[in-house]
């Protein structure tokens, strides 16, 4: 291949190393005015009154608006339509919006929001799953869901579970907590809207331009089609722009209003608010194993605090589920998830979504099962590894799979089973797995979850697509994947993506689907524009390698006429044939391998990460310098989790929305990572291609709690890993007491009655259900 | 609402003169932006916590949020525009694209203007010392390894 | 002219603590008194070192005389915030750095929420709602230091110029943490110690930059052969000012540095520290670590070992 495989530079580094790039907070336009939201003191309470008459009085205010004029609720999940641009009835979060304000000057804005007169009647905050749990003492904080401020519940069960637990010669239980965190972008959420000819156009700093738009056309009671969503430059997502949020909506309603461009930059404490990001989840985890390690069943709970919002909750609690069965062959699994409303700002999805903590605790939970029967944690897990070309008891088709190579590869260079022993040090391994994108759009339809159109003009080449380049990489792989095809250069490709006027379809980026669904997109209207160009070529009497790509493309176009082709991507259908089995299924699962090496002080609890061994099964890699970006990326984030990042919360007040407090690891704070590309070449992803940005993240958290205890003989069953905890479990283990610091027990759940799934056949065919 | 009092400044931006008005307290930071159009330097959170806003002030680097205009006159400004050399790129710039050392390229200014202060001070930097001169600036994308290779790379090139 | 414009004018010299506090409108200010006149110098003597205050963190942790004379000045310099921000803070700044709590050191919007601190627009402590002070601590790195080192600062104001030792600059309250006037501007810092003074800062905080220090030590020691003859330990972070550890200072007059005595004095000096539930980490941890900083740091003058902050 001429150009997939090959490190090539990111088709749009030079517009950023320039400074060049236009971010939404960049754009300027004539006659911009400045919006500023006024937000929630409250983290629980009735609106009593808005009174908006001063602030309107202000001079250089040109509107001032609230609830009443965007009555309408949206949500991401057409199941939970529950969040309004502005509240006038009930805020739920310390930051929920209420009014916001239009004016000539930021300045200006902001004291009109002061000058907002709200009367409150403040009701009982719920800040914890165990609170969500108990009857209310005022009032829920969402009129719908389950008991008490329980949102939603599931309880699923794949196999003979009991069985599976009679069978076995040991069965452990253990308890994990995982905190929150968020996704800190470097770049503040944004956007700016223009009303112009009955047509609003935004540009945000978005990751789904589509779902933006979907629901700006809802909420503003306007046709799609007189709405245009443009992704400006991204700073940054992993997650956290993935929901369409209150300010997209409130600029555009300001600027239908003023007729004038109107901005919102949020501030970096609202980027707090705004969240979305990774769940708190409380887990209880049961597993037989034989004698020899295998697993005969397991049974997972989850409770996730869920904020004070749906968001992508359903889901998120589906994937706190889902996808154990992916790395290991568990032949009876039983599944319970709940999730509850607290009056925190809205959780959602954060690089991994729903799995990063589930697979904390199981690996964790693995490598425990392996202390107590005297196996080593590497052997026990590599003796479950699911194999490629698969069903798993919960209906999930395993594909090409690396894990065995992974795995051989981390443990081999970084010496895991020669390790030396010394005191306070320690190696940890653990696996994970990731989807290739979800294999069920977020609103239910036939239609695919990505198109490209490609046109040639006379040497020229253009390729539209929806995806949302955030620095991932997407805008890269797509002009690879045509350039490929057409034996061009990436660089020669022109893009045109991320814009619902000009480009069709694609889902977004998130669910790590770009390369897979985009991918395949692209490489489908490309060999179809190949094909035009070979044809005109033969039928001049020459052949398509004897002919520059001008002379080809001028022959096509005399030929054919105007040259466009497109492609599509709709995933297999391949879920299970329950309810729930939407949320899992994708079309390859990436596979990850990881040893981290640490030096722990008993003493003082503080903990050295000394480096990190992380093997990638990405399938292919279109560009590997892409690739290992995505995997470095996806340590930093791994090991600023388990090490240090915390959304925690005092006095029904985020405790540290800032940059100061809220730690993100700096350069000194980073290891040195060796990276390993594993290529397996998955049977539908383009050129074999899987997923890279999500996966690696997954096995750093327990990978580093593994290392701690081989370092110290403590579990810390509890992310983040801070030395308080760390000095606390070794103080529990000095006076005899269990050597552990983590959450002590699951509180009861009124869980619904399990639905029993039959597991798939032995032979179920893996191409299609 | 207070009259806002505004002053008239010459500030050297990227070796260019040039003649403003502004507000006395807008920052640095709000003066490249809004008054010239310089949106190269971004913002991360204004308040002086993540290096993203990160400018050269005679050769170093300081933080834009937290600088008055007013305190700047005479002062030789750098910002992310200035680095190249008309079109040709500044070997940091090229090393940073080669290596893929901005995924979102959202905190990218800032680091390469931080970077290219070290490099004129020390050209030979061990890698420690690179973390140590941009241990102000956060990068959520990378995990920093692709950025301390760029400038290990563009340091050996302007050797 | 500080005298003149009043309560409502501030002084700023780096501006890296006064703007933040601004934009959070902690500080609500009309004027701003620009400092850039003032000279910015290191002026080395055979027995003292003069430093003027609009000295940069940056120029002061890497000058050569003061990383050989008083190198824990010089360390403690350097760990203070970031890069950038050392560039532009000077030294006399972080003398006067405003006092930190995780209840004030936050926007309006948040504060207003939360309820207002005595510190700023309130009357209660939401620290310690018992008590009738402010418990916001001291977050310098470089006044404990100072203090070490027995250092003088120059004050000069509309009432004229007076010298005092640095520990006067503070008080132990976490609102009115400075003894100085209003209009009193510090203009330069004076170390003065023997030749054969050693000196080192050990600084605990959370990630290996930008964070304001949860816990410090800052050590200085004159030898007599083997023995110490003198020294001061002053603590960071542990209280509204720079936390001097007199009863371990006196407990190692005559004693060698060696293992066990460095072991006995960091837990006496631990004794005073009273960290509360109001900077990053939990105070009780804060609290176990102050011997671990004072311990490292007495080793690191005792046979120059690497502290925490290596």
């Amino acid at each position: 291949m001429r150009v997939v495989g090959k490190p090539l530079p990111k088709v749009d580094a030079a517009a950023k190393v320039t400074g060049r790039a236009l971010y939404a907070d960049d754009i300027a336009l004539p006659r911009t005015l400045h919006c500023k939201i006024l937000r929630s003191p409250h983290p629980h309470a009735r609106i009593l009154s808005i009174d908006t008459a001063a602030a309107k009085r202000i001079p250089g205010v040109l509107a001032v608006i609230t609830g009443l004029d965007l009555p309408i609720k949206f949500g991401i999940l057409p199941v939970t339509q529950d969040e309004r641009a502005l509240e006038h009835e009930k805020v739920r979060y310390v930051g929920d919006p209420i009014a916001a304000v239009a004016a000539t000057e930021e300045e200006i804005a902001a004291a009109a929001c002061d000058a907002i007169e709200v009367e409150y009647e403040v009701l009982e905050p719920v800040m914890s799953i165990e609170a969500a749990l108990q009857t209310p003492k005022d009032e829920r904080i969402q009129d719908y869901g389950g008991p008490n401020n329980v949102h939603k519940l599931v309880a699923l069960e794949f196999g003979d579970v009991e069985g599976g637990f009679s069978r076995a010669d040991h069965v452990r239980e253990d308890v994990f907590f995982f905190q929150g965190n968020t996704h800190l972008p470097m770049e503040q959420h944004s956007a700016i809207a223009t009303y112009v000819d009955g047509k609003v156009t935004l540009w945000s700093s978005t990751q789904v331009v589509h779902y933006v738009h979907r629901a700006l056309s809802k909420v503003l009671e306007l046709p799609m089609h007189r709405i245009r969503v443009i992704g400006a430059a991204h700073g940054g997502g992993f997650g956290g722009k993935t929901d369409p949020f209150a300010h997209e909506i409130i600029v555009s309603k300001l600027a239908m209003i003023t007729g004038r461009p109107v901005k919102c930059t949020l501030t970096r404490e609202e980027v707090f608010y705004a969240h979305r990001g990774r769940h708190p989840v409380l887990m209880w985890v049961r597993t037989g194993v034989t004698r020899d390690g295998r697993i005969t069943a397991m049974h997972f709970r989850s409770a996730l605090d869920g904020g004070a919002y749906g968001s992508y909750g359903v889901a998120s609690t589906f994937y706190t589920g889902a996808l154990q069965t992916v790395t290991y062959d568990i032949p009876a699994y039983r599944f319970e998830g709940c999730r509850v409303f607290t009056n925190k700002p809205p959780c959602g999805p954060k690089r991994g979504h729903g799995t990063p903590q589930p697979r904390f605790a199981l690996e964790l939970h693995l490598e425990k099962i392996a202390h107590d029967i005297g196996l080593d944690p590497v052997e026990l897990k590599r003796r479950n590894f699911v194999q490629p070309n698969t069903r798993t008891v919960n209906w999930l088709r395993v594909t090409s799979c690396g894990l065995e190579e992974c795995t051989d590869r981390v443990i081999n260079a970084s010496r895991f089973h020669d390790r030396e022993r010394r005191p306070g040090h320690g190696m940890g391994f653990a696996i994970s797995s990731y989807l290739s994108g979800a294999g069920t759009a977020i609103y239910w339809n036939d239609m695919p979850h990505s198109e490209v159109q490609i046109k040639v003009d006379r040497g020229g080449v253009t390729a539209y697509c929806g995806a949302m380049e955030i620095g991932q990489g997407s805008d890269s792989v797509l002009a690879t994947i045509v350039a490929e095809e057409l034996g061009l250069q990436p660089s020669d490709i022109r893009l045109v993506t991320a814009d619902t006027d000009t480009t069709p379809i694609d889902l977004g980026s998130y669910s790590s689907r770009v390369t897979f669904m985009a991918g395949n997109a692209a490489l489908e209207a490309a060999r179809k524009m190949r094909a035009l160009l070979v044809e005109a070529v033969e039928a001049s009497g020459r052949r398509i390698d004897d002919v520059t790509f001008e002379e080809a493309s001028m022959l096509a176009e005399a030929r054919f006429g105007t040259l466009t082709t497109a492609g599509s991507y709709t995933p297999p259908k391949i879920a299970g044939p329950y309810k729930g089995s939407g949320v899992g299924p994708s079309p390859a699962y990436s596979y990850s391998a990881c040893v981290v090496d640490v030096d722990a002080d008993a003493r003082t609890g503080l903990i050295r990460v000394n480096k990190v061994w992380i093997a990638h099964d990405v399938g292919r890699a279109i560009n590997p310098l892409l690739v290992e970006g995505q995997v470095e990326g996806s340590v930093y984030m791994g090991l600023g989790e388990a090490l240090m990042e915390e959304q925690a919360f005092r006095k029904g007040l985020h405790k540290w929305p800032s940059m100061l407090e809220y730690k993100s690891p700096t350069f000194l704070d980073m290891p040195e990572i060796e990276t390993f590309i594993v290529e397996t070449i998955d049977p539908e992803g383009p050129y074999g291609a899987k997923e890279a940005g999500q996966g690696p993240l997954l096995p750093v958290p327990p990978a580093v709690c593994a290392a701690v205890h081989d370092a110290l003989g403590v579990w810390i069953d509890e992310i983040p890993v801070t030395p308080e905890k760390v000095v606390e479990a070794v103080r529990r283990k000095e006076k005899g007491e269990p050597a552990r610091y983590g959450p002590q027990r699951f509180p009861p759940i009124p869980y619904p009655p399990t639905i029993k799934v039959e597991p798939p056949p032995k032979d179920a065919a893996i191409t299609a259900i | 609402m207070r009259d806002v009092e505004r002053v008239v400044l010459i500030l050297d931006v990227n070796g260019e003169a040039r003649q403003l008005l502004v507000p006395s307290h807008k920052t640095l930071l709000e003066v490249l932006r809004e008054d010239m159009q310089l949106t190269g330097t971004k913002h991360g959170c204004e308040l002086g916590e993540c290096g993203t806003c990160t400018v050269l002030i005679d050769g170093k680097p300081q933080l834009s949020c937290l600088l008055l205009p007013i305190q700047l006159e005479g002062r030789a400004i750098t910002t992310i525009e200035g680095m190249a050399n008309g079109s040709d790129l500044h070997p940091l710039q090229v090393a940073f694209a080669e290596l893929g050392a901005a995924q979102c390229g959202y905190c990218t200014p800032g680091i390469l203007l931080a970077a290219r202060s070290l490099l004129e001070e020390n050209p030979r930097p061990t890698r420690d010392e690179i973390r140590e001169a941009l241990a102000g600036n956060l990068c959520r994308c990378t995990g920093y390894t692709k950025i301390l290779q760029a400038v290990e790379l563009a340091a050996e090139r302007l050797r | 002219m500080a005298a003149e414009l009043g309560p409502r004018a501030m002084f700023v010299a780096g501006g890296t603590d006064l703007f933040p506090k601004l934009k959070r409108r902690q500080f609500e200010v009309d004027s701003l008194i620009g400092l850039d006149f003032l000279p910015r110098a290191i002026r080395n003597r055979s027995d003292e070192c003069v430093i003027d205050a609009g000295v940069t963190l940056a120029h002061a942790s890497h000058d050569p005389h003061l990383n050989e004379r008083f190198s824990g000045y010089a360390q403690a310099a350097g760990h203070v915030s970031s890069p950038p921000l050392r560039n532009a803070g000077t030294i006399g700044g972080n003398l006067c750095v405003d006092t930190r709590c995780n209840y004030y050191d936050m926007t309006y919007e948040w504060r207003k929420a939360a309820g207002f601190c005595l510190k700023k627009d309130g009357d209660i402590c939401l620290v310690a709602p018992s008590s009738p002070r402010c418990w916001a601590v001291s977050s310098s790195d470089t006044a404990p230091m100072a203090i070490a080192l027995d250092g003088l600062v120059t004050l000069v104001g509309a009432s004229g110029e007076r010298e005092l030792p640095v520990t006067a600059l503070y008080r132990d309250d976490g609102d009115r943490y400075m003894a100085k006037q209003p209009d009193e501007v510090v203009t330069c810092l004076r170390l003065r110690r023997s030749l054969n003074t050693r000196s080192a800062y050990v600084k605990l905080r959370r990630r290996g930059s930008i964070d304001f220090p949860i816990a410090g030590a800052a050590v200085a020691v004159e030898l007599d052969g083997d023995r110490v003859e003198s020294c001061r330990i002053v603590l960071s972070a542990v209280a509204s000012y720079p936390l001097e550890a007199k009863a371990a200072e006196e407990f190692l007059k005559g004693r060698r540095l060696q293992e066990d005595v460095i072991r006995e004095a960091a837990e006496i000096a631990s004794k005073p520290a009273k960290p509360l539930d109001n900077a990053d980490l939990s105070h009780f941890w804060r609290k176990r670590m102050v011997r671990v900083v004072v311990e490292q740091a007495l080793a690191r003058v005792s046979d120059q070992q690497p502290g925490l902050d290596g």
